[in-house]
């Protein structure tokens, strides 16, 4: 096996003090090869966006170590935070975070152009599906379209990682299937690791690996003999 | 270009309501910065620039009669450059169709024609010619003000005698750029004329063969001036020396410089208040509207984007619209101020004008607009920065209203649901409200001080013209009369009632402060020209003491007890020493009364007056003011009607119209700032609102959310808004006074009534504004897009 694409060691998140103080994280002990499609299930609350959020710089664990083949995530300052983000990950957000201001074509521009080695902005949006409709403004998108352009925006710059935090989650089921077979097409296609937050069990079939939370613990760690496609799922 | 560069503009578009609101707070800020500025500026030059090459004189020297070899000995004396003498005298000039005589001051032309000192500029016709004694320039003025021109007659009595003089030019002189008649504060070209005519006829007229009755001194450029001044009065002094005095008391330039100099105070207080405001308006309107852009900074963090980069781009925004603003601010105090020093130019007879901008002025507007702006962006950002992307990315966890619950509770039954909202929102988010509140209060205190500033011109006017000053004429004399002769007018058909004055001239001094004025003497209980105290109640005249002026004891730096020496410079010209017993109210000049037999029995003249006071019958005015032109004893009349009618145009035309422009940019700032409360105050609700509409609210309901909000932020603001308005006014009043006129101020609760409408106006204007985006709202997507 190649060297693990993400390791945490004892990993917590305390949001809060005192007796306010929520524990998002109680622990988290994991390791994450390289170019899996992971799919992290779990109630609210359970931690995993949490987790998506430490391994992707957007957020800081209170205590323990995150690794990013090998660089301590967590000890990273502000500006070397930036500098991941920019250099090796990609974001998919539940309700998409489009710039309301800008086309879906300029909404992936806005990446590709701080990405040292993008693919182009119309490529992205055909990797998603997108050929049509791109000079639309995000309010003239459906939710679907907002999505795949939000991914599209995510790959452009061919990251080694692509977070989805609940992709599907404001999505209908078919528009929901389209948006994942999206994503395991990048992984097929671009190596890429995707990590997928969801509640919908049912996604947990396309995946390499699935990780259960619980109340800020991983319950237990499920590795896929046999995967299934986007099509054939069903939620 | 650049997708970030796309949604600058874009972003632009979408609040460019909003946009031009802040961009026009800022332009007036700066517009009024720039305008006063550049008038100070423009005046100050245009005067240096005339009296430099018309070679305006450094020392005036009027003696009774003095002969003309005199001249070498003044020449002589250490510090003089240049000596020139001449003739000046009154005239009193026939207007036909004119009941009153017109005053004119009546000036000699050197013999060889060049005006070593106080040239004249020639702006039409020709010089007088030397051998033809009838012939004169007439000032430019005045000739206007009656239809005259070069060619045409004009009928004047000079020294008693009366002759009929060929104007063969018009002229205009440095030590007349400010032209007003003997007693008068204001000037009126149709009342007052400077005639310039031939030394040889002018000695004749005023019988000063071989003599002269003024010397004109060019000081060396190191002369020490105290000291030339007391050595020409020690020469002058055996011929009726009167004086010698420096241009700076010069009756013109010191009206000139006083005014330009209170201009200048103004233009250092005011424009830097409305700048200060607008800047806070600023800092507070982009924080928030920063604030509001969390959402996207953070996404803009996740994807990469440096701290740098991102506050970049919100500081493009910010100066985007404070350079706009500012650019006009300065193009519009541009055109403002070209417009005023128009103005200026009916009353300061400048033969030419260079325009001036303070370049200064621009930068400080400029500046200061874009650090507020950048100041309130940056501050957001910072706190935006601190925190981690996710967190930014997340709405702001819900204000916590747990701490309000009790107010909540304790008025449930008094109040509905929306109403409880409302008020929860305020009393748990004290400091945003505050923000917004200060805001309107201050937009509220520049329009109420604004107000209260044109209410107080008034006030002062009307003391001036109704409590002060009662008579109806005013008549002077030639020189100092016995008081008998004011029976014959007296008893005139007509004439109700008259009332003695006399005017000596004097040099007040105490320790190293001096004023070169007069001492004003009239009768114990004076009822047609008063004293007043701040209450406007007259003061009695006092037989034991001088009562000054307000701006007259503060010149001498004194108060009532103290000593004031006085050198009288008429009659034998005696140095009295006399107590203060009281200080008065003045609103023009700096006057010092004494009762009037005191004051004759300290000259040793008893009985004499040099003027009177009279209240007539209306109806019978324009005999009455013929049959005084008639009396030989008579120099001038002054219907007071007149006065005040010239004083009223210089305030609202001249020196006091730059409050209308300042009026007219507060009420701009007051919408501007109210209608930003308004859409901020949207922009953080929307999503709540659209949520209110979705459980079933109604429109109505909803927006009563949002405006309810606002009117209770409007009403707080309005008490606050009229304190700090009274504090501003205070300065706004002291920058606007000058020792020539003092503007007194009290509370006006007149003012803060009309400022509380332009405000409650704006607000609602404002509020419908943003309930027709509240009814277009798109429930779904605002519901939909964000978490």
């Amino acid at each position: 096996m190649n060297d693990p694409a993400f390791t945490t060691t004892g990993l917590t998140k305390t949001y809060g003090e005192g007796e306010a103080a929520v524990h998002a994280l109680r622990g988290v002990d994991l390791e994450i090869p390289p170019s899996e499609v992971v799919v992290l299930l779990g109630p609210s609350g359970s931690g995993k966006s949490t987790l998506l959020n430490i391994l992707g710089g957007l957020d800081r664990a209170s205590t323990g170590q995150a690794f990013y083949k090998g660089q301590d995530i967590t000890a990273m300052t502000d500006r070397q935070l930036t500098r991941y983000r920019r250099a090796h990950v990609g974001f998919v957000f539940q309700f998409y975070n489009l710039m309301p201001s800008l086309t879906a074509r300029e909404n992936v521009e806005l990446v590709t152009e701080i990405a040292e080695d993008p693919m182009a902005a119309d490529e992205a949006l055909h990797l998603v599906g997108l050929n049509e409709r791109i000079d639309h403004f995000p309010a003239q998108l459906s939710g679907g379209e907002q999505q795949r352009v939000a991914i599209a925006r995510a790959v452009a710059k061919q990251p080694q990682v692509l977070f989805c935090d609940e992709p599907t989650g404001a999505l209908d089921s078919t528009t929901g299937r389209k948006v994942l077979k999206v994503l395991t097409e990048v992984n097929a296609k671009l190596g890429t690791t995707v990590l997928i937050v969801t509640h919908a069990a049912a996604t947990a079939d396309l995946a390499h690996r699935v990780i259960h939370f619980a109340d800020g613990r991983i319950r237990d760690v499920i590795t896929n003999k046999t995967r299934k496609t986007a099509e054939e799922i069903h939620w | 270009m650049s997708p970030l560069t796309h949604k600058l503009l874009r972003d632009l578009w979408r609040m460019k309501g909003q946009a031009v609101a802040i961009g026009l707070v800022i332009a007036m800020g700066v517009m009024l910065q720039v305008m006063m500025s550049g008038l100070v500026t423009t005046l100050e030059s245009t005067r240096d620039a005339y009296y430099d090459r018309y070679r305006l004189t450094d020392v005036f020297a009027p003696v009774a009669r003095a002969p003309a070899h005199l001249d070498d000995t003044l020449g002589r004396i250490d510090g003089v450059a240049r000596v020139q003498d001449r003739v000046v005298g009154a005239a009193l000039v026939d207007i036909p169709g004119r009941a009153a005589p017109v005053q004119a001051q009546a000036v000699s032309l050197p013999e060889n024609g060049i005006a070593a000192l106080n040239a004249t500029y020639l702006s039409a016709g020709r010089m007088p010619d030397p051998a033809r004694p009838d012939e004169i320039l007439l000032v430019e003025g005045f000739a206007k003000a009656h239809g005259l021109a070069p060619g045409d007659t004009l009928v004047a009595t000079l020294n008693g005698t009366r002759r009929t003089l060929q104007i063969t030019g018009l002229a205009q002189s440095p030590e007349f750029l400010y032209i007003a008649a003997p007693g008068e504060m204001v000037p009126d070209d149709s009342r007052f004329g400077v005639i310039w005519m031939g030394r040889a006829a002018m000695a004749a007229l005023f019988d000063m063969g071989g003599a002269f009755n003024e010397a004109l001194f060019a000081l060396t450029r190191d002369a020490r001036k105290g000291a030339v001044l007391a050595e020409i009065d020690r020469i002058l002094d055996p011929y009726g020396g009167r004086g010698a005095y420096g241009v700076e008391e010069q009756y013109s330039n010191q009206f000139v410089s006083e005014e330009i100099d209170g201009l200048r105070s103004t233009a250092n207080t005011v424009p830097p208040l409305f700048l200060s405001v607008a800047a806070f308006l600023l800092y507070i309107v982009i924080g928030r509207m920063v604030q509001s852009e969390r959402e996207e900074i953070g996404l803009l963090k996740a994807f990469g984007y440096t701290n740098a980069e991102v506050g970049a781009h919100y500081l493009k925004l910010v100066l985007v619209i404070a350079t706009g603003g500012a650019i006009l601010g300065c193009l519009l105090g541009i055109a403002g101020g070209r417009g005023m020093v128009q103005l200026y130019l009916q009353y300061f007879k400048f033969p030419f004008l260079l325009f001036r901008l303070d370049p200064a002025s621009f930068a400080i507007g400029v500046i200061a607009s874009i650090l507020a702006a950048s100041g309130g962006g940056l501050l957001v950002l910072r706190r935006v920065f601190a925190l981690t992307p996710a967190d930014a990315m997340h709405p702001p966890a819900p204000a916590d209203y747990s701490r309000s619950g009790r107010i909540g509770q304790g008025l449930s039954k008094l109040l509905d649901q929306p109403s409880r909202m409302v008020l929860r929102r305020i009393t748990r988010q004290p400091v945003r409200m505050a923000g917004a509140m200060i805001g309107i209060a201050c937009g509220m205190a520049l329009s109420g001080s604004m107000l209260s500033t044109f209410i107080a011109f008034e006030d002062t006017l009307d003391t001036t013209f109704t409590v002060v000053d009662r008579s109806d004429l005013t008549i002077s004399f030639a020189g100092p009369v016995h008081r008998a002769a004011l029976h014959e007018i007296g008893t005139r058909d007509g004439v109700w009632q008259v009332e003695p004055v006399r005017f000596v001239p004097a040099i007040l001094r105490n320790g190293r402060h001096s004023h070169r004025g007069s001492i004003q003497g009239q009768p114990t209980d004076a009822d047609l020209s008063r004293a007043i105290d701040s209450d406007k109640q007259a003061i009695q005249m006092r037989e034991d003491g001088l009562i000054l002026s307000t701006t007259l004891a503060a010149k001498l730096d004194i108060s009532a007890g103290d000593r004031v020496t006085v050198e009288v410079r008429d009659g034998r010209r005696p140095t009295l020493e006399m107590p203060v017993v009281a200080i008065a109210d003045s609103f023009f000049g700096t006057p010092a009364f004494i009762e009037l037999e005191a004051l004759n029995r300290a000259l040793k003249e008893p009985g004499r007056v040099t003027g009177a006071y009279l209240r007539i019958d209306p109806g019978k005015r324009d005999e009455i003011t013929q049959w005084l032109k008639g009396l030989p004893m008579v120099a001038g009349v002054t219907i007071k009607a007149e006065a005040e009618s010239a004083f009223r145009k210089v305030m609202n035309q001249g020196a006091g119209s730059s409050r209308y422009v300042m009026g007219l940019l507060a009420f701009v700032i007051t919408y501007g700032i109210v209608y930003n409360a308004a859409r901020i105050a949207h922009a953080e609700r929307a999503r709540d609102l659209a949520s209110l509409r979705v459980l079933g609210f109604t429109k109505g309901e909803a927006a009563f959310v949002l405006l309810g909000e606002l009117a209770v932020i409007t009403l707080v603001a309005l008490p606050i808004g009229t304190l700090l308005g009274h504090g501003l006014s205070q300065l706004i009043m002291a920058a606007y006074s000058t020792d020539i006129y003092t503007i007194t101020l009290g509370f006006e609760p007149s003012a803060y009534g009309n400022a509380a409408l332009v405000v409650l106006s704006a607000a609602l204007v404002s509020g419908l504004l943003v309930k027709r985006d509240l009814d277009r709202a798109d429930l779904i997507g605002a519901l939909k897009t964000r978490e």
